[in-house]
C-alpha cells in the first residue's frame, strides 16, 4: 500500500534561494530607514509624547484625572490592560504552540508576533501600575519581597497578585524565547555588517554564536523547551486575569465561563492583531513571498474559529443569566443589552460575532483589504468586550442607590494613547534594528531545490 | 492685648501639622494665625527669612526625614492631657435654635458635639449642630472689631457706639435692636439693661423661617403668646398638615427623638402610631407618614376646615360653613383614626397663616389633645419671631423712624423678603451696629461691627421651654478678639461687669433661687454647669412689650381648658384666602439640613446630601412628575435644564428636579441659599428666595399661591446628586418592609431568608458556605439599624464626618460621583403598582412611599474586599471589624469594586492642603484643621477608606474599661452615627456582650453549628444581600408601615 500525498504548496513562493531571504530582510537593518518608517515612527512617537503628558499629570494630581467614580472604579484602565494581554497571546501561541504541532508556516510571521507579544505585555503592564493609586509604593509592595514592615506579605488569595505572577512570567519567557529566536539572525548581520558599530552591538547581541551544529543542536533543544513551558502560559495567562472577574461577587463578573472565553477572546483578538501589524509590514517591506495569502487564510480561519467560540460564550453568559433564576445576574445582562452602556454592547456583538463570521466566505478571507478591515473590527469589539465586562458589570451591581455612569476624560483616552505610542514606536524600531522575519527558520522552509522562476 | 507674632507661627506651621502645632503651645489655648485674604502682606524683611529658612529647611530635609519634636508642656494647663479628650456641657446656639450638647475637646480645641441627654431633646441633635463646631474655625469670622472696612478696638467701637447712642437719645430718637428669636434670660436683661438706658428702644425679634401664625394662633385662642410644646411621645395619631417636625421645624430634635419612640415596634409591643401627611412637596416628614396626601399649598385652609367639620360632626359641635369641596384623599380616614385615638393624637400644621392654626387648634380642643400631647403651660421658646412687628420695623425704617439700629447676630437684610428695603434703608440711619460673627449682607452694611463669640467660646443661656433652662460655657479660649454680644450690650449699658460675672449673677438671683436642693450657689452653679441644665420656676426679663396681635378674644365656643376663638370668622377669612381648588401653579418655600441660610459657609451642610433629593451645593425647583411629563423634561444623572421662574415681580433662573411626590400644580424651592456674602464656601450657592416670600396680612407666608409662572428655558444644568437612581427596582432582599397587620399577624413573615436548592433540599446560605467563619473570643462588633425609625434626617451623616476627618469634595466630584462619606442614607421610592419590567421599575410613583436606608461599611465576616486586596490591606480584625490599613493601601480600588453595598471611598486627589479643594475647609487651613480629630488619621491621596465603625471610640472606649478593671459596655463605646441618631434608629454594640442592648434587640442566641457562633433571633433582623453570605455584623430591621393595606 502506499500513500501519496498531496504536493504542499510551498511556504514560501517567488522561488527565492537562501542568498535572496538573507538579502531581502537584512537590507532594511542594513540601510538607511525609508521614508516611510521615518514618518510612521515620527507619528508613534509624537503619540508616546502625547500621550505621556496625560501619564504624568495622572501620576502627579491622582487617579481622579480619569472618570472612575465611587462605583465604578476601574474603566478604561483594566479595560486596556486585558485588551493588550490579549493582544500579546497571538505571538506566543503562534511560536509556541505552532512550534509543537510543527506548523512549518509560522516561521514567516513569529518574530514579528512575538515582538507584538513582547510590546503588547509591556504596554499592558503600564496599566496595573498606573492604575494604583499610590503607584510608588504599589509597584513593589506588590510583590513578594521580603521587607522590613515587620510581619507583611502579600497577600495570596488576590487573583490581582496571581496576575503580577503570570504576567511576569509571561512577560520573561516570551522575552526569552524571542530573544533565542534572534541570536542566529544577530549572527547573519554581525557577518554582513560592514561598520564596526554594528558588528560590534550585533556581535554582542548574537552571544558568539558561530552557525556550528552544536549551537543549532542547542537552538533546536531550547526552542523545544521554550515551547513547551510557553504553551501552558498562552492558557494560563488569560485565564488567570479572567480570574480578576471570574472569583468576584459582581453580577456579570461572577462567571466560570471566563477562562475559556477569555483565551478564545485573547487568540482571537491576538490574532487580529498580528494580521494588522503583518499586513503593514508586508506591504512596506515588500514581504509579500514571505507572508503569502496562505498564511493569511490560515490566520483569518483561527479568526473565524476563535470568534465563533467567543460569540457562543456570549450566548452562554445569557442562557446562564436566565437560567440562574439570579435576579442580580439577569439584570446585569439585560441592562448590558438594553441599559444605557447598550451601544456598547451592541458594538462589541457586531464586532466580535457577525464580523468574523465574513470569514466563512473565502473571496473575504483571501482578500488583503478585507482582513485588513476586519482585523482593526475585531479589536475594536474586543476592547469593546472588556469595556463591557467591566463598566457594565460595576455601574449597576447590587444596590440601585450606588448606580452610576462612567464618562471617560481626557486623561482616560491620553493614557491608552500613550501605550499605542509606546506599543507603535517599540515595534518601529524593532521593524529598523532587528530582522522582521526569522531569516533562520525560513530558509529551513524553503525548497531545497528552488530555481528562479525568472 | 499682646499682637501676635505671625512670623514665628508661619515659619512652624510650615515643618508642623496643626497637632503639633497645638501641642507645641504653652498656653492652652493657642493663637491662632491670620489665615487666607486677612493675612497681612509679606515684607521684603520677611520674604528674606522665610527663603533663608526653606533654604536651612530644604538642605536638612535632603539629609533625612524632617525631625518633629513633641514639646512637654512646661506649665501643663490643669485637666488638659495630650491625648485624653475633655468633656463640657454646653448649649448651641444659632437664633432661635438651642440644644443642649456635651463638647468634646482634645488639648484645649473643640472638636466634636453630641447631645446631652439632659437637654430638653434629651440628647437629639441635628446635622446643623453636629456641623456647628466647624464655624468657630471658619476662616471668614472677623477677627476683630471693625468700623465700615477698617479694624478698631473694642475700646474705639464703646466710645464711638457710646457717644452715638447718647446723643440719639438726646435728640429722643429711636433705637431699635433687630434678632432672631432671643430666649436667654442674661441677654434678654442686658438687652433690659440697655433698653433702659437709652429709654427709646425697641427689640424687634423676627425669625427668617417664622413660626408666628402658630403663635399668634395660640394668643387668639388661649392667650399664650407662644408655640406649645408637643409631645408627640403621647400620640398614637398624628396628622400633620405640611408641618416638617422632623426636618425644618424648630426643635425637630426633640420631635425626631420622640418619633423614634412611637415607631419603634416590637414582638411584645407591636403597636406604633400612625402618621397622616397632607403637603405639597415631599418633605422628610412626609417621607415618613403612613399615608401621604399631596395637596396644593392653596388648599391647606380647606384641609384643617374639613378636617375639623369631619370631627365636629363626631364631637356634634357646629361645623365651619363654606369650607368644603375639597377633594383630599385620606383625609375622612384621619378623622376616623383620629376621633378614635381623641386625647392621643395630635394635629399639627405648618401653615403660618393664624386662620389655619387657629382650626388646628380648635380640632386639637375638639380631641381634647390639650394637657396631653400639646402642652400650652409650657411653651417652647424656639420661634419667638413676630413678623407684624417687623414688618412694623421695616416700613418704619424705610420712613427714617429709627435713629439707630443694632442688629443682634441677625441677617434680615439676607433673610428676610423686605431685605433690600432694609438695606437701602440702612443708609439713612444714624447709627448702624452689628453683633454678627461675620461680614455677612448685614453686618457689611452697617457702620460698626461688634463681633460676637462663637458660642463655643462664650458664656450663654437659653430657656428652650418655658422653665427649662440650659447653660453655654465656653470650651475654648476666643479665637480672635471677639466679644460676647451680652458684654457688647452691656458694656454700650455703661455696666463694667464682665458677661461671665452678670451672667453667673442673674443664675444666682434667679435659678439658684428658684430651687432648694442646696445653699451653697458655688455648688449649686457647679453642679448646674457639669449637668448643663436647670429645670424650675424662674420669672425672666423683657423689654416690655405692647400688644401685638389684632385678634380680638372671642365669646364663643368656651371650653374647659380655656380654648376660645371665633370660628365663623376664621372659617370666612379661610374661604376668602384658600381654594377647595386651583388650577394655579404655586410655589411651596421650605428649608432643607443646610438650614435657613445662617450656616451656608459651612462646608459639610452644603454637602451633606438632601435627604430626599441627595442633591447637594444647590438649591432648585423641585416639580412634580406631572408638569416633567407635560413639558417633557427628563432628569438622568443629575443632567437637568433651569427655567425661569417668576414671582410677582421677580424673576429668577433655576434648575428644576423632578420631584416624586410633588403635590401637581406645586413646586418647591429651599431658602437658605444664593449668599452673597456667606465665606468661599456659601457664596453663590443656589439661588435666594427669601425674597419670593410673600407677606400676607403682615405673616410672611411659606406658599405663594398666585403669579407664579415657570417656563422652561432649556439651558442645561448639572445638580450634584449622590443618589440619581430612585427605586430600589423589586429587589427585595435590600428593603424589606410589611404592614403593621401583617406583623401582628405573624412577625415571622415579614422577613423571608433566602433558601438555596441543594441535593438535600432547600438550605439557608449560612449552611452550604465554604467559609469556616472567624473565632471571636472577646468583642464581636455589629450594628442594629432599625428602618421604622430611621428618618432619614442626616445627623449621622455630619457626626460621622467631623468624627472621622472626612474631606469635602465639592460640587464637581460630587457630580463625577466621588463623594466621600463614609455613612450614606440611601432612599428608595417606590415603583408604580403597575411597573412589571425594568423600564417601568426605574421610574417612581407619582406619589409614592418612601424608604430610607443608612449605608456604611457592613463589615462582612465573609468580606469579599478583603480577599482581593493583593497587599493585605484591609483584613479582618478579631472583633468582627474590617479595618482598613490606610499605609499599606496601594488603591488598586479592587476592593470598592468587589463590595457589594458600594461603601468604599477612594482619595482620588489629595483633598487636604491642596488649594483646588478649598472648600474642604477643615483640611486646608491651620485654622480648619483645628476641627480635626487626632485620633483619626487624615487620608493620604490614593488610598482607599470606609466607615471603621469608629474604631478610634471603640479603643478608647476598651482602654477606658481596662483601666477600670471591667469588661466595656454600652456606656463606654458607641460609634458617632449611633451617638447622633436623635431617634434612636442606629445602635451600636458588643453582639457578644449578654447585657447589651444590641444583643438584645437582636434577640442573639448561641448557635454551635454556625460559623461565628450565633444566630439572630429577631424576626424583623435581617442583613442586606443575605444570599450573598457575606455575613454581615450590620443588621437592618425591616421596615413597617401602619397602613391597613399595602
Amino acid at each position: 500500500m502506499q500513500v501519496t500525498s498531496t504536493v504542499r504548496k510551498p511556504l514560501v513562493t517567488g522561488g527565492k534561494t537562501y542568498h535572496d531571504v538573507t538579502q531581502d530582510i537584512c537590507q532594511y537593518v542594513e540601510q538607511k530607514p525609508p521614508k516611510t518608517w521615518l514618518a510612521a515612527f515620527t507619528f508613534s512617537f509624537l503619540v508616546l509624547l502625547v500621550g505621556s503628558y496625560a501619564v504624568v499629570m495622572t501620576l502627579w494630581e491622582g487617579i481622579g484625572m480619569w472618570g472612575l467614580n465611587k462605583t465604578v472604579g476601574w474603566a478604561w484602565d483594566i479595560t486596556n490592560f486585558v485588551w493588550w494581554v490579549g493582544i500579546g497571546h497571538a505571538g506566543t501561541l503562534i511560536s509556541a504552540i505552532l512550534l509543537l504541532f510543527r506548523q512549518k508556516w509560522r516561521t514567516s510571521i513569529n518574530r514579528a508576533a512575538e515582538a507584538m507579544t513582547i510590546f503588547a505585555v509591556i504596554c499592558a503592564a503600564m496599566f496595573p501600575v498606573l492604575h494604583m493609586g499610590r503607584p510608588w509604593l504599589g509597584a513593589y509592595w506588590a510583590l513578594p519581597l521580603p521587607n522590613t514592615f515587620g510581619s507583611l506579605w502579600v497577600n495570596f488569595n488576590s487573583p490581582l497578585l496571581w496576575d503580577v505572577f503570570a504576567i511576569s512570567t509571561y512577560f520573561s519567557v516570551s522575552l526569552v524565547f524571542w530573544y533565542i529566536g534572534l541570536i542566529p539572525d544577530f549572527a547573519t548581520i554581525r557577518d554582513r555588517a560592514t561598520n564596526k558599530i554594528s558588528k560590534a552591538i550585533y556581535g554582542g547581541l548574537s552571544m558568539g554564536w558561530d552557525g556550528g551544529a552544536k549551537n543549532w543542536m542547542h537552538y533546536e533543544a531550547v526552542s523545544l523547551i521554550l515551547a513547551g513551558i510557553a504553551t501552558p502560559l498562552v492558557l494560563s495567562v488569560h485565564t488567570i486575569v479572567s480570574f480578576d472577574f471570574a472569583t468576584s461577587v459582581i453580577p456579570g463578573w461572577h462567571t466560570t465561563i471566563f477562562p475559556p472565553y477569555f483565551v478564545a477572546g485573547a487568540i482571537f483578538s491576538g490574532f487580529a492583531m498580528v494580521l494588522t501589524l503583518m499586513l503593514i509590514t508586508r506591504k512596506v517591506y515588500h514581504l509579500e513571498d514571505y507572508i503569502t495569502i496562505n498564511h493569511i487564510e490560515l490566520m483569518n480561519l483561527v479568526i473565524l474559529i476563535t470568534g465563533s467560540i467567543v460569540g457562543i460564550a456570549y450566548i452562554t453568559e445569557l442562557f446562564m443569566a436566565w437560567y440562574s433564576g439570579v435576579v442580580y445576574e439577569q439584570y446585569a445582562f439585560i441592562n448590558r443589552a438594553t441599559g444605557p452602556y447598550a451601544w456598547a454592547y451592541w458594538s462589541m456583538m457586531t464586532c466580535n460575532v457577525i464580523s468574523p463570521q465574513l470569514f466563512w466566505i473565502k473571496r473575504i478571507r483571501t482578500s488583503l483589504v478585507s482582513t485588513f478591515i476586519l482585523s482593526i473590527i475585531v479589536n475594536i469589539g474586543m476592547w469593546f468586550e472588556r469595556f463591557v465586562i467591566i463598566v457594565t458589570s460595576l455601574h449597576r451591581d447590587y444596590l440601585p442607590s450606588s448606580w452610576a455612569m462612567f464618562t471617560p476624560t481626557w486623561a482616560d483616552m491620553g493614557v491608552y494613547l500613550f501605550t499605542f505610542g509606546l506599543f507603535f514606536t517599540a515595534f518601529f524600531l524593532f521593524a529598523k534594528f532587528f530582522p522582521v522575519i526569522n531569516m533562520a527558520e525560513v530558509k529551513a522552509v524553503l525548497k531545497s531545490s528552488s530555481e528562479r522562476k525568472d | 492685648m499682646k499682637k501676635v507674632n505671625k512670623t514665628y507661627w508661619k515659619g512652624l506651621e510650615q515643618l508642623t501639622n496643626d497637632t503639633e502645632f497645638v501641642k507645641n503651645a504653652q498656653n492652652e489655648f493657642p493663637e491662632v494665625p491670620g489665615e487666607g485674604e486677612d493675612a497681612p502682606s509679606r515684607s521684603r524683611r520677611d520674604f528674606l527669612k522665610m527663603m533663608g529658612f526653606s533654604l536651612a529647611a530644604a538642605s536638612l530635609a535632603a539629609c533625612e526625614a524632617p525631625i518633629r519634636k513633641a514639646i512637654p508642656y512646661l506649665n501643663k494647663p490643669v485637666d488638659v492631657d495630650p491625648g485624653i479628650p475633655n468633656y463640657y456641657a454646653s448649649t448651641y446656639f444659632n437664633g432661635g435654635d438651642v440644644y443642649s450638647v456635651v463638647v468634646k475637646t482634645r488639648e484645649g480645641r473643640p472638636i466634636k458635639l453630641d447631645g446631652n441627654k439632659h437637654g430638653v431633646a434629651e440628647g437629639a441633635t441635628t446635622g446643623q449642630v453636629e456641623a456647628s463646631v466647624l464655624n468657630l474655625y471658619d476662616t471668614n469670622r472677623l477677627q476683630n472689631p471693625k468700623k465700615g472696612e477698617a479694624d478698631i478696638t473694642w475700646e474705639t467701637l464703646d466710645a464711638e457706639v457710646k457717644s452715638k447712642l447718647s446723643s440719639i437719645q438726646a435728640k429722643g430718637g429711636k433705637i431699635a435692636v433687630v434678632s432672631e428669636t432671643v430666649n436667654s434670660p442674661s441677654i434678654k436683661k442686658a438687652l433690659k439693661k440697655f433698653a433702659d438706658k437709652y429709654q427709646n428702644v425697641e427689640h424687634v425679634m423676627y425669625d427668617p423661617i417664622s413660626e408666628y401664625g402658630v403663635m399668634a394662633a395660640h394668643k387668639a385662642t388661649f392667650g399664650v403668646d407662644a408655640v406649645p410644646s408637643y409631645d408627640l411621645t403621647k400620640a398614637d395619631v398624628i396628622v400633620s398638615v405640611a408641618s416638617d417636625f422632623l426636618g425644618s421645624r424648630s426643635n425637630s430634635g426633640q420631635f425626631s427623638k420622640a418619633y423614634g419612640k412611637i415607631r419603634k415596634v416590637s414582638k411584645d409591643n407591636p403597636e406604633m402610631s400612625r402618621h397622616y401627611q397632607f403637603e405639597s412637596n415631599l418633605s422628610l416628614t412626609g417621607a415618613n407618614a403612613d399615608y401621604r396626601t399631596p395637596i396644593k399649598p392653596s388648599q391647606e385652609g380647606f384641609v384643617v376646615g374639613q378636617l375639623y367639620n369631619l370631627l365636629a360632626k363626631k364631637a356634634g359641635a357646629a361645623p365651619l360653613s363654606g369650607v368644603s369641596g375639597a377633594e383630599v384623599a385620606n383625609l375622612e380616614k384621619a378623622a376616623n383614626d383620629l376621633w378614635k385615638a381623641k386625647g392621643k393624637s395630635l394635629v399639627i400644621a405648618g401653615s403660618n397663616d393664624p386662620d389655619v392654626q387657629i382650626v388646628v387648634n380648635a380640632i386639637n380642643n375638639l380631641l381634647t389633645n390639650y394637657g396631653s400631647t400639646i402642652n400650652i403651660d409650657k411653651p417652647a421658646y424656639y420661634r419667638l419671631g413676630n413678623d407684624r412687628k417687623m414688618n412694623a420695623f421695616v416700613s418704619g425704617l424705610a420712613k427714617g423712624e429709627y435713629s439707630a439700629v443694632i442688629f443682634y447676630n441677625a441677617n434680615p437684610v439676607y433673610n428676610h423678603p423686605k431685605g433690600d428695603q432694609i438695606a437701602s434703608a440702612l443708609s439713612k440711619v444714624e447709627l448702624s451696629v452689628a453683633t454678627n460673627g461675620t461680614s455677612d449682607e448685614t453686618s457689611s452694611l452697617s457702620q460698626y461691627i461688634a463681633p460676637d463669640h462663637h458660642f463655643l467660646e462664650a458664656w450663654n443661656d437659653a430657656e428652650p421651654v418655658k422653665g427649662h433652662f440650659t447653660l453655654g460655657q465656653p470650651a475654648i479660649r476666643p479665637l480672635f478678639k471677639t466679644r460676647n454680644a451680652g458684654e457688647s450690650f452691656l458694656a454700650w449699658s455703661g455696666e463694667t461687669t464682665s458677661y461671665y460675672d452678670f451672667l453667673r449673677n442673674n443664675w444666682k438671683e434667679g435659678q439658684f433661687a428658684a430651687q432648694s436642693s442646696t445653699g451653697d450657689f458655688d455648688q449649686f452653679w457647679n453642679e448646674t454647669l457639669y449637668k448643663g441644665v436647670f429645670a424650675g420656676d424662674v420669672q425672666t426679663a423683657e423689654i416690655t412689650e405692647t400688644a401685638t396681635s389684632d385678634e380680638a378674644p372671642a365669646t364663643e365656643g368656651q371650653s374647659s381648658t380655656g380654648f376660645t376663638a371665633n370660628l365663623a370668622a376664621v372659617a370666612s377669612r379661610i374661604k376668602k384666602n384658600y381654594k377647595a381648588s386651583s388650577s394655579n401653579i404655586e410655589l411651596a418655600l421650605y428649608t432643607n439640613g443646610t438650614g435657613n441660610g445662617s450656616m451656608a459657609n459651612n462646608p459639610w451642610l452644603q454637602e451633606m446630601p438632601d435627604p430626599i433629593t441627595k442633591a447637594t451645593w444647590d438649591n432648585y425647583l423641585t416639580v412634580s412628575q406631572s408638569f416633567a411629563r407635560e413639558n417633557g423634561l427628563e432628569m438622568k444623572e443629575g443632567q437637568t435644564v433651569t427655567a425661569t421662574l417668576k414671582v410677582g415681580g421677580q424673576t429668577m433662573e433655576v434648575p428644576v428636579l423632578i420631584q416624586p411626590g410633588q403635590a401637581k400644580g406645586t413646586m418647591g424651592l429651599a431658602l437658605g441659599y444664593g449668599r452673597k456674602k456667606a465665606g468661599k464656601v456659601g457664596n453663590e450657592v443656589g439661588v435666594n428666595a427669601y425674597p419670593l416670600l410673600a407677606v400676607q396680612n403682615e405673616f410672611v407666608s411659606f406658599n405663594v399661591t398666585e403669579g407664579v409662572t415657570v417656563e422652561p428655558t432649556g439651558n442645561t444644568y448639572k445638580i450634584a446628586q449622590t443618589q440619581t437612581h430612585e427605586t430600589v427596582m423589586d429587589r427585595d432582599s435590600i428593603i424589606k418592609e410589611a404592614t403593621l397587620k401583617q406583623y401582628k399577624k405573624d412577625p415571622n413573615s415579614v422577613v423571608d431568608h433566602p433558601e438555596f436548592h441543594t441535593s438535600e433540599g432547600k438550605k439557608r446560605p449560612e449552611a452550604i458556605t465554604l467559609w469556616d467563619g472567624h473565632d471571636y473570643n472577646n468583642h464581636h462588633w455589629g450594628l442594629a439599624i432599625d428602618l421604622n425609625s430611621c428618618t432619614g434626617c442626616s445627623a449621622c451623616h455630619i457626626a460621622c464626618q467631623v468624627e472621622n476627618n472626612i474631606p469635602v469634595v465639592g460640587k464637581e466630584e460630587v457630580l463625577n460621583r466621588r463623594e466621600m462619606h463614609w455613612i450614606r442614607i440611601d432612599r428608595y421610592y417606590s415603583s408604580p403598582e403597575s411597573a412589571d419590567s425594568y423600564d417601568e421599575m426605574e421610574n417612581a410613583a407619582d406619589n409614592p412611599e418612601v424608604v430610607f436606608q443608612p449605608m456604611m461599611c457592613q463589615h462582612c465576616n465573609n468580606a469579599p474586599c478583603e480577599t482581593v486586596c493583593p497587599v493585605a490591606a484591609t483584613t479582618h480584625s478579631s472583633e468582627g471589624l474590617n479595618q482598613m490599613t490606610y499605609n499599606r493601601c496601594i488603591g488598586t480600588r479592587y476592593c470598592a469594586n468587589n463590595c457589594p453595598y458600594k461603601v468604599r471611598r477612594f482619595n482620588w486627589f489629595k483633598y487636604h492642603d491642596n488649594k483646588q479643594f478649598d472648600k474642604n475647609t477643615a483640611q486646608n487651613s491651620a485654622l480648619g484643621k483645628m476641627v480635626l480629630n487626632p485620633d483619626v488619621t487624615v487620608r493620604a491621596r490614593g488610598v482607599m477608606e470606609k466607615c471603621s465603625l469608629c474604631v478610634q471610640r471603640i479603643q478608647s472606649g476598651k482602654l477606658k474599661a481596662k483601666t477600670e478593671g471591667r469588661r466595656p459596655n454600652d456606656e463606654d463605646v458607641t460609634t458617632a452615627c449611633a451617638a447622633a441618631c436623635p431617634s434612636d434608629a442606629i445602635v451600636f454594640g458588643d453582639l457578644k456582650n449578654e447585657d447589651s442592648k444590641i444583643h438584645n434587640l437582636l434577640k442573639i442566641r448561641k448557635a454551635e453549628n454556625d460559623a461565628n457562633g450565633m444566630e439572630i433571633g429577631e424576626e424583623r433582623a435581617y442583613a442586606v444581600l443575605e444570599e450573598l453570605r457575606v455575613d454581615p455584623n450590620v443588621f437592618y430591621f425591616a421596615k413597617i408601615r401602619n397602613k391597613d393595606e399595602a
